[in-house]
């Protein structure tokens, strides 16, 4: 037994205020406007006074339309069905498929209990030498990539998506370009793992309250998921977005902004969902991948500040590559030769030290300082790293990888020169024939 | 008659009530949604028979109409045997009873005893029948750990009490009576092993404030030495993220010589908890050889909790501290972030639209801070015992300068500014504690503590802080001019400062030996790194400059991470001696 409600008092950005009795915070309506129907949340109460946020946008609301609660929080649909699937911001199927019929869970449900979490061991692999060797991913980390619009990060989480171990992977596409979806949705299908996918996807086009629901539907499913012992990774694209529908709806609250007209809660919001991240002692886990793109390159932008502060580390992509200075797994000294091979630490920070050396050896050349051997050999070698592990395209198995970074090493140097520990270039520095050959 | 009252508006965690009798400010109220449950808030504004709460849990579902009751009493939390090693959220729930009782998820309205009501506490009395007892007089005490957990007459108990009987030594309950009394007005009152005390009022049962005169030991050299902070002091690490404050604050709570360290992990993220909680009952606390939570406390609020609770938590967390301190022990508080905490403010302050200072900060942001900070303090208290309560606490500001409001807010009340950069942390210098921006004001507090040992130590200390400083002088220079442009000399106190940072400020924190240093093994390398800054070297060349100075760094590397006065250390001492007659 529901009042409809058919006067509209007020219309402000995406907002509508109205008078109704007995509804609480969050719960949802209906607002069916010249025979199309959308969906609004509840987000203040005043008297009677009820504020609504309308996922499908104000455009063309009328007062006379009719708004009809439904008496229960925003839910998304649960099981294994929705696997394949591609739903829009508000849970409804954009592939043509049918309306899956599966049970329903609440959103944005309450926060895993910090007293059950257990210190993250397990690593998951890539394939991709940059995040494998040299930051590598750990199960139930957050992860984001900070990068410059343009870059291809949406490139980069798909094919983190294909190739990573996991069991179910969830794509949260957030004001999403339309190619870039298609993109996406080609990327799955041909490698043949869209039968473990499921999209929800916000494009650029769709209003933007709808965008604000993606990562929580994404995320609550990702949860159950867990919960039911799957190994479930998320990819959310981009952040940015998110933060900007955010800043939009709560100016249209009059809320007061705090920084660059962001929220002063952005802080809290964004965490809410990062540390949704959770590996389940004895049952599944959520690992969170998801990109923010920096206005400006700018990390000090409210976006990428906030975000380096809730997530473990972060990728920087700059100019097609991951760049590892800067980039950080905090995680990963959980893994690296503990769960890696034996030679993993030593390798992975000797390489960074040399590439560095090497960055210092091109500044020496930018500038038009003389160059000695040294500097050559180092300019020899980085130009190396950079091809055969650095390159976005290369993709191997991290034990391949660390058999490529001593081969590297060989065709460059003595084993003196790099550093390393004796034990460990007894054991794996490559004979002389095999070092030429990969020359 | 208990007040009550119904839901007029709800927007987010904040709740307009109408209510029928009278309300006091700050007191606890619960929401009844129709739904089931009950919903923990605070009054926090009175405004004719309507006022605001804000919610301590997510508000969902509440609706206008909703009954709401009012309960008279102040957020508090309970006090008593019990509170060490345990981990609570910020409204003092344990934790790890909730995961007993709703599984791997909290739940919302769902509240336990913060003091377990079912184990049993050896109660030795110490108050005698026909004593006259007041507020915060000891009327016996129980073994916790290793601390004889005093019991006292509540904080909270007005006026004088005629003791009539007292319970004998045996094993009690918290919530059992084991003193029996009767007030001025003759009325019978009974005292428990327990007690409640209100979070947001300073607990002050001491005789007179103390000068913080005492250093608290942390372990890490660049704190200890060159920026001191005092027991019964506070300090604020503000740095970017990434720049190394977790695991500072980590390393401190394992390392610092103080008898009870609380963690406040308010805001932040619960990866970071959980090393502690899962690593703390392995590690060995280093001053007692007992594991390291046995003298530990994890308030765990952490950002994705609901945000009300974490503006309550620090609270929690400080006044915990401030019982142990009538005790006569020393605590201290590491909170992380009170950033976190100065935005669950804005929050709020935001919802109550009030006039925003700047970045949106209320503008009773600076005096929070103030009386926040201002509840630690060394104590002597009535019985002649002396306590101390320090506060070290993070800021994050936003994109790393340290500009913004919570950070200056903070460095206006601390006497302890421990600066982390970027420019350190990226050039892997850690702790990246900036030692050319970082001050202490308890270096000249204590001084007399400090020169026991060594009557010149904080004279050293003063001369080495501006070698650093004219070292970056020349640093800058040769940044312009190249290295050519500067002369012998220069450059080779230019290295002096380098060395300095290099074999004492920097630590490592994942080195065994090097993770932390007592005080007189800080005393001894300073001492060495002196002879190092003392000595007038002649170089022929800038080279030779470098090169002598990169042997020394080499070997007091490996000095800093030998077993303090072992075989190694020894050898490594001789053999800088060595290199120093040269």
């Amino acid at each position: 037994m529901r009042r409809i409600i058919s006067k509209i008092d007020e219309i402000t950005g995406n907002i509508i205020t109205l008078k109704a009795d007995g509804v609480g915070l969050g719960e949802l309506a209906a607002v069916e406007s010249h025979g199309r129907s959308t969906l609004g949340q509840v987000i203040r109460t005043k008297n009677d006074n009820v504020t609504l946020q309308v996922f499908g946008g104000t455009k063309g609301i009328s007062t006379d339309d009719r708004v009809r609660f439904l008496g229960r929080p925003m839910q998304v649909k649960y099981g294994p069905s929705m696997l394949g699937r591609i739903f829009n911001g508000a849970g409804v199927p954009i592939d043509d498929g049918p309306e899956p019929v599966e049970e329903s869970i609440a959103v944005g449900g309450p926060s895993f209990n910090p007293a059950n979490r257990i210190i993250p061991t397990q690593m998951i692999r890539t394939n991709i030498p940059m995040i494998d060797v040299f930051n590598s991913l750990v199960v139930s980390q957050k992860l984001p990539i900070f990068s410059v619009p343009g870059e291809p990060y949406n490139q980069l989480l798909a094919r983190v998506g294909m190739q990573a171990e996991a069991d179910i992977i969830i794509l949260g596409g957030m004001g999403l370009k339309f190619d870039d979806f298609i993109f996406f949705r080609r990327t799955f299908d041909e490698s043949g793992v869209m039968n473990r996918v499921i999209m929800f996807i916000h494009l650029a086009s769709d209003p933007v309250v709808e965008c604000l629901l993606v990562p929580d539907m994404a995320l609550a499913v990702a949860e159950q998921f867990a919960v039911a012992g799957k190994r479930v990774l998320v990819l959310l694209t981009d952040l940015t977005n998110f933060s900007d529908s955010l800043k939009e709806i709560s100016i249209s609250m009059e809320q007061i902004p705090s920084n660059r007209g962001y929220p002063g809660d952005l802080y809290s919001q964004l965490a809410a969902r990062y540390e949704k991240a959770v590996d389940i002692e004895g049952l599944g886990s959520i690992t969170i991948l998801a990109v923010t793109t920096m206005p400006g390159d700018d990390v000090t932008h409210p976006v990428p500040d906030n975000t380096g502060y809730i997530t473990e580390g972060q990728f920087y992509l700059r100019n097609g590559v991951i760049d590892p200075f800067g980039s950080l797994s905090r995680l990963k000294q959980n893994v690296v030769s503990k769960v890696t091979r034996k030679d993993h630490n030593d390798i992975m920070n000797t390489m960074i030290r040399l590439y560095s050396d090497c960055r210092q050896s091109r500044n020496k050349v930018a500038m038009g300082f003389k160059t000695s051997k040294w500097d050559e050999t180092l300019l020899a070698y980085g130009n190396d790293f950079e091809r055969e592990l650095m390159d976005l395209n290369v993709n191997m198995p991290i034990e391949t990888a660390l058999d490529q970074c001593w081969t590297i090493l060989a065709r460059h140097f003595e084993p003196w020169q790099t550093g390393l520990k004796n034990d460990l270039t007894n054991q794996y520095w490559p004979k002389s024939g095999a070092a030429e050959g990969a020359a | 008659m208990t007040t009550m009252g119904k839901v007029v508006a709800a927007y987010g965690n904040m709740v307009t009530v109408q209510f029928d009798k009278e309300v006091r400010q700050n007191e606890v109220a619960f929401i009844q949604p129709a739904d089931g449950g009950s919903l923990k808030s605070e009054v926090i504004r009175v405004n004719g028979d309507q006022c605001n709460v804000q919610v301590f849990e997510d508000t969902v579902g509440v609706r206008v109409g909703d009954q709401v009751t009012f309960t008279g009493n102040l957020l508090s939390v309970e006090l008593g045997p019990g509170l060490l090693q345990q981990i609570y959220d910020g409204l003092q729930n344990p934790l790890p009873e909730l995961s007993k009782q709703v599984g791997l998820f909290l739940k919302r309205g769902v509240y336990a005893n913060s003091l377990d009501r079912r184990v049993d506490w050896e109660f030795t009395p110490i108050a005698k029948p026909g004593q006259v007892v007041k507020a915060g007089n000891v009327l016996g005490a129980v073994p916790e750990g290793k601390f004889a957990h005093k019991i006292f007459v509540p904080f909270n108990f007005v006026g004088a009490a005629t003791i009539k009987t007292m319970a004998s030594k045996g094993k009690f309950k918290v919530d059992q009576v084991v003193c029996e009394a009767e007030d001025e007005r003759g009325q019978a009152v009974n005292f428990t092993l327990m007690q409640v005390w209100p979070i947001k009022v300073a607990l002050k049962a001491y005789k007179e404030r103390l000068l913080p005169t005492e250093p608290l030991v942390t372990g890490a050299r660049i704190v200890d030495s060159f920026f001191p902070v005092a027991k019964g002091g506070t300090a604020c690490i503000p740095g970017p993220f990434g720049s190394g404050k977790t695991v500072l604050q980590q390393l401190i709570s394992r390392y610092a010589d103080a008898d009870i360290i609380i963690v406040a992990a308010c805001g932040e993220r619960a990866g970071e908890v959980v090393e502690t909680l899962r690593e703390f009952p392995h590690l060995e606390d280093p001053y007692t050889g007992r594991t390291l939570m046995e003298r530990t406390v994890i308030i765990c609020n952490t950002s994705s909790m609901p945000v009300a609770a974490r503006e309550a938590s620090i609270y929690t967390a400080v006044t915990i501290g401030e019982y142990y301190r009538q005790m006569g022990l020393d605590i201290l508080i590491l909170a992380d972030s009170t950033s976190r905490w100065a935005q669950a403010l804005r929050e709020m302050s935001g919802r109550l639209e009030e006039i925003p200072g700047e970045e949106a900060f209320p503008a009773y942001l600076q005096s929070r801070i103030a009386e926040f900070y201002e509840r630690a303090g060394a104590v002597r208290l009535f019985d002649g015992n002396q306590g101390a309560l320090s506060i070290i606490g993070t800021v994050s500001p936003a994109g790393g300068n340290f500009e913004e409001p919570v950070t200056q807010g903070t460095l206006a009340v601390v006497g302890s500014f421990l600066g982390l950069t970027w420019a350190r942390s990226n050039a892997r210098r850690f702790p990246a504690i900036d030692p050319l921006i970082s001050w202490s004001k308890y270096l000249d507090q204590m001084k007399v503590k400090l020169n026991q040992t060594d009557p010149e130590w904080t004279n050293k200390i003063k001369k080495a802080q501006r070698l650093l400083y004219e070292g970056n002088e020349i640093k800058k220079r040769m940044d312009v001019v190249g290295e050519e442009g500067v002369s012998i000399p220069d450059f080779s106190l230019f290295l002096k400062a380098e060395f300095l940072d290099a074999v004492y400020l920097q630590q490592n924190a994942f080195d065994a030996v090097d993770a932390a240093n007592t005080i007189e093994r800080q005393f001894d390398t300073f001492g060495l790194v002196g002879e190092v800054l003392a000595k007038e070297f002649t170089f022929e060349s800038k080279d030779q400059a470098r090169e002598s100075f990169m042997k020394l760094q080499s070997l007091f590397r490996n000095m800093n991470s030998s077993p303090f006065q072992g075989e190694a250390h020894v050898r490594f001492k001789d053999e800088i001696r060595r290199a120093l007659e040269v």
